[in-house]
Parts: structure tokens; sequence; C-alpha cells
């Protein structure tokens, strides 16, 4: 009962000389709004996932002295210790979850390898593996490439786009093995408060799932502060939470991530790891470490121009006619453009054609983002007021 | 405004002085007034100076303009201090800022000149000459890369792709 979150369609011809399921699963649905907006000039994007911050001064110095010092070396498959230990107190500080980190942490390539990790360690060929959407391109092939079964739940503008105990019940059989989310979202923008949270578990512990939290976003938190579902009793030995220095310390490129969870699937974890990755580079953890040691005021700088930017657009988007949930989290802003009577792929193409405005249409993350379209804020004030100018354009051309 | 907010409201002026109100409003969730009062009053209190416009006048030709860093040691006065003679300097228009400093001197000055030659003359001339000045040493500035926050030559161009998950 293969449910696939992924819309695009299916290659036709079948080349015997390439693995059937790595065939099976359709090439991105990002590719074609990518080669759309790089061929052109003047464009704006707000399809960016990442920071449009550079990662802070000290923190690139940190990595540079690294080097000069000859810090070249493999570290320990899972990860530099002293990293490792301030991710422990940092999670304890911040999220009130606690880690032994000899055994409990494993530094991973971006929490991109997290998720493979966390879902080989976990399933069997067969498992059902839930999937809350709309939600990051890369958790339904992962599951795929590791013989699982993706399984995909809906949520709704009218739920804000969380899950519900209900929904979650609803998508659960005997093969379920586990469940993964990710809030703050993306694409949505929206996070899941502890009392949410406190329902899912419920039903995670009644049918003994495992939970992949992803949190990346979780530092981008802007009404509130983030509660991890891990913090809640008794799950931090049934969850496994994704995180990283990607998006709050706008580290993408350096390829730097951590995984937190019970020791017997951490080591599972580390054990594919060190088969398939050997260790996270050298360098980055090296300069992670100072991203937690000293980088915390970089990081509230940039948290509050996110949120200034987040108010800015989401009003705009008001005023020129599309309706907008307030994200309270990640970067994204993901109006509904259901009321121009447009489907989201045809306003993403027409828009960047005519306007060139880049944003990335709902239904590439799930059937659930069908009628919105994904704009990241992770851009300059400047740039997101031409870009809302040019859309107001747009839509007064398509009214 | 709280405290927060106001921080907020000047590091948005700080980086872009022709933000609207309304724009900063909305970024901030207070009202339009609110933005206008608090930046009238900012204003008022000579908390917000000045917007002026940060100029690389290494991009105009034929301007030559030259700057000197100067450190001043000097004699305080009875009573007022150091801010006498600070005044008596920078009442001068060729100076263009003027530090009170720890350390090895007192006074950290930087002039502005069409030449070096001028610069030379106004210290000689000028600065020197005052009664509390007991020493000077002229450094010239041979190139700015960063004014005041801003880097003047290579601003950093975005170089992420244009669409990415
Ligand atoms: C939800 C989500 N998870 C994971 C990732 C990957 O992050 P990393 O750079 O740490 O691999 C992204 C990046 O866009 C993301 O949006």
């Amino acid at each position: 009962m293969s449910q696939s979150s992924s819309p695009t369609t299916k290659p036709t011809t079948f080349n015997p000389r390439l693995s059937r399921i790595i065939q099976e699963i359709p090439p991105s649905g990002i590719r074609k709004y990518f080669d759309l907006a790089s061929t052109m000039e003047g464009v704006i994007s707000l399809g960016v996932g990442e920071p449009d911050f550079v990662t802070p001064w000290n923190v690139r110095e940190a990595g540079i002295n690294s080097l000069e010092r000859g810090f070249t070396s493999y570290t320990s498959n899972s990860g530099m210790m002293e990293l490792r230990e301030e991710i422990s107190r940092y999670l304890s500080d911040n999220f009130q979850t606690h880690y032994e980190p000899a055994t409990e942490v494993v530094i991973t390539v971006g929490a991109s390898e997290g998720i493979d990790l966390a879902i080989r360690s976990i399933i069997d060929p067969g498992d059902e593996v839930l999937i809350v959407e709309p939600c990051y391109v890369s958790y339904d092939p992962v599951i795929r490439m590791a013989g699982g079964v993706p399984v995909t739940i809906q949520t709704t503008l009218e739920n804000d786009f969380t899950l519900t105990p209900e929904a979650l019940e609803a998508k659960i059989t005997p093969k379920t093995k586990g469940l993964i989310f990710c809030f703050p979202n993306n694409p949505t923008g929206s996070i899941m408060t502890e009392e949410e949270l406190k329902a899912i578990a419920q039903v995670a512990v009644k049918h003994n799932l495992i939970i992949i939290s992803d949190e990346i976003y979780a530092e981008l938190t802007y009404d509130g502060t983030h509660s991890s579902i891990a913090a809640l009793p008794g799950m931090k030995e049934r969850t496994i939470v994704l995180s990283g220095f990607s998006k709050s310390f706008a580290m993408t490129g350096w390829r730097i991530g951590y995984a937190a969870g019970p020791e017997d699937i951490i080591s599972a974890m580390v054990k594919i790891h060190q088969y398939t990755m050997l260790c996270a580079p050298i360098t980055a953890q090296i300069a992670a470490t100072e991203a937690l040691r000293h980088g915390m005021d970089a990081k509230d700088r940039m948290v509050e121009s996110y949120r200034q930017r987040r108010n800015f657009v989401v009003k705009a988007f008001e005023q020129i006619g599309l309706t907008c949930h307030t994200p309270k989290g990640a970067f994204y802003a993901f109006p509904c453009i259901s009321n121009t009577g447009m489907s989201a792929e045809e306003f993403a193409e027409n828009l960047i054609l005519d306007q060139k405005v880049a944003v990335v249409p709902g239904h590439v993350f799930g059937e659930s983002g069908r009628n919105h379209i994904r704009c990241s804020y992770a851009t300059s004030m400047d740039n997101l007021e031409m870009a809302i100018d040019r859309m107001d354009k747009f839509l007064s051309k398509n009214r | 405004m709280d405290n927060q907010k106001l921080r907020e409201l000047l590091h948005i002026l700080e980086q872009n002085s022709r933000r609207s109100p309304e724009t900063i409003a909305t970024m901030l969730e207070v009202s339009v007034e609110e933005v206008k009062e608090t930046i009238a009053k900012l204003e008022e209190d000579k908390t917000i100076i000045k917007y002026p416009a940060i100029v690389n006048w290494d991009k105009i030709e034929h301007n030559d303009i030259v700057y000197a860093m100067i450190d001043v040691k000097v004699t305080p006065k009875r009573d007022v201090g150091f801010d006498d003679i600070a005044e008596r300097i920078y009442r001068f228009p060729e100076v263009q800022s003027v530090y009170l400093m720890s350390g090895a001197y007192d006074l950290s000055v930087v002039v502005v000149g069409k030449s070096m030659r001028e610069v030379a003359s106004f210290v000689s001339a000028k600065l020197s000459t005052l009664d509390s000045v007991l020493s000077t040493a002229t450094h010239f500035i041979l190139k700015k890369y960063k004014h005041d926050g801003v880097i003047l030559e290579k601003p950093d161009d975005d170089k992420r792709m244009v669409v990415s998950p």
C-alpha cells in the first residue's frame, strides 16, 4: 500500500543496468524551476532554502585557523568529543533534552545524512514510515532507498499544517515502524506546541512508534519557544532528534549536523555512518564547536532579522490579495494561491516568466501543499520589497 | 516601545535610514504612529543625530582627499579635563572626528585635507601650536576597507543557487 508523496511522473523507460528502486524514484520536482531561474537575468529568488547570511566570521575564522594548524585528519566515527559535549550542553540548556555525549550523540554530514541514518537504522524492507507533509523533499526517497514504504499524512491550512492525533492514528497499520516530521516546518513555517506534541506522543507510545524529529529549524522560532517532542516524559527512548548548523548558524555549505537519541539507535546509526561516511569533515566540526561556544549573538541577530522580514512578507502578501497564515518558524511563507484560478505549478511558472520572481510551488513538498507556493524570506528586505511589487503586478494582470 | 523593539528600530535605521515608517511598523509589529513618535523622540533627544550617506569617495574621479589619523598628547586642564582642548580641536572643519583614548596618547584626531601637504600644514600650524598640545604623531590613511561597519570595496554577493529545497 505505497502512497507516494511525490507528484512527478515516473520515467517510462527502464534501464536494466540501473537499480529498479532508484529508477522508480521520480526526479526532483524543484529541478524545473531551478533550470528556468538559472537561465534568466535579473531574477529575484524567493526559492532559496538556505540563509542569506554567510557563516559568522568567528566561525569561518575557526575553520581557517584549524586548516592552518594542520587539522586535516579523520575524527572518531561519532565525531569530536568536544563538539558532542557542546551539543549535549546546548540541547539541555535550550530544549530540556538530556543526552550523554559519549553514547547518545553522533555528528553527521548535515541533517541530510542524519535522515538517512535514522531511517536505515530502524527499518527492514516493507516497513512503513509515516511522513507528515508538506515536508522536506528527501524523506520519501530516503525511505524508498532503504526498502521501506513511505506513507504520507496530509495536513491542512485549517489546522495550521500541524499534525493531529486523529490524522496520525488513521494511517497506522501493523507495519508502521515510525513517523518522521519537521517542525518548524519547511515549507509551511508551522510549529507545534508542547500541548499538541503531547497528544502525538500518546499515540506514539500506544502504537510503539519511533519518532524521527527533524528540528533543523528549531532556533528559528519567532513566536514562543521551540518544544522538542523528545523532552516529553517517556519520549526520549523512542525519539531521534535530527538537527544541525545549516540554518541556525548559516552553515549550509559546511555539511555538518547531528543526531541525538537513545543509545541503541544512535549506535546503529554510528555503525552505518562509520562504513558509509567514516566521519564528518574535521574543519566543519571545529567550526561548529566555535559556533556553539561563541556564535549565539550572531545567531540571535539573524533570528531577529528573519522575524522582521517574516512580519513584512506576511502582511505584504495579504495586501496584494494572497491569504497567508503566519509562519511561526523557519524562513518560509506559504501563501495560498487558489483564489487566482491557477495551479501552484502554473503560478510559479508564469510568475518567473512574466515577472522574474522565483518561488517553489507547494505540491513539490506533497499533495497538501497543492494550493500554495513556498516563498523564502531568507533574502534582503530590498529584494523582498521588489519581489512583492512584481507579484502585485503579476496578480493585477491575472485578475 | 519596549527596549528590545527600540534597539531593533535603531538597527533597521542604521542599516537603511530611508526605510519607511510603514514598513518598519510591520517589521516590528507595532503601529505606524508608534514608529513615527519614537523616531521623532529619538531625533529630538539626539539619539539619532543625522541621516548621512556613506560615500565611497574613491569612486569619484579627481577627488583628491587624504585622511590622517593623529595621535595627540595633551595636558588636561583643571576642572574641564580634556573637554576644553577636545573642543578647541573639533571646532576646526578639517577635523572629522575626535576620540579620547586610553593608553599612550590622549586624543585620536582624524583630519581630512586635499593633499598630504595640506594635512601636514594643518598639523604643524594649527594643531601642534595649541597651548595644551604636547606632541603629535601623524598617520596617513592609505586605503579605506571598512567604514562605520560597512565594507567599501567588495560587498558580499549572493553565492547561493537560485532555487534549492
Ligand atoms: C527540513 C529540512 N531538513 C533537513 C535539511 C537538510 O539540512 P542539512 O544542510 O543539515 O543537511 C533541510 C535543508 O533544506 C531541511 O529544510
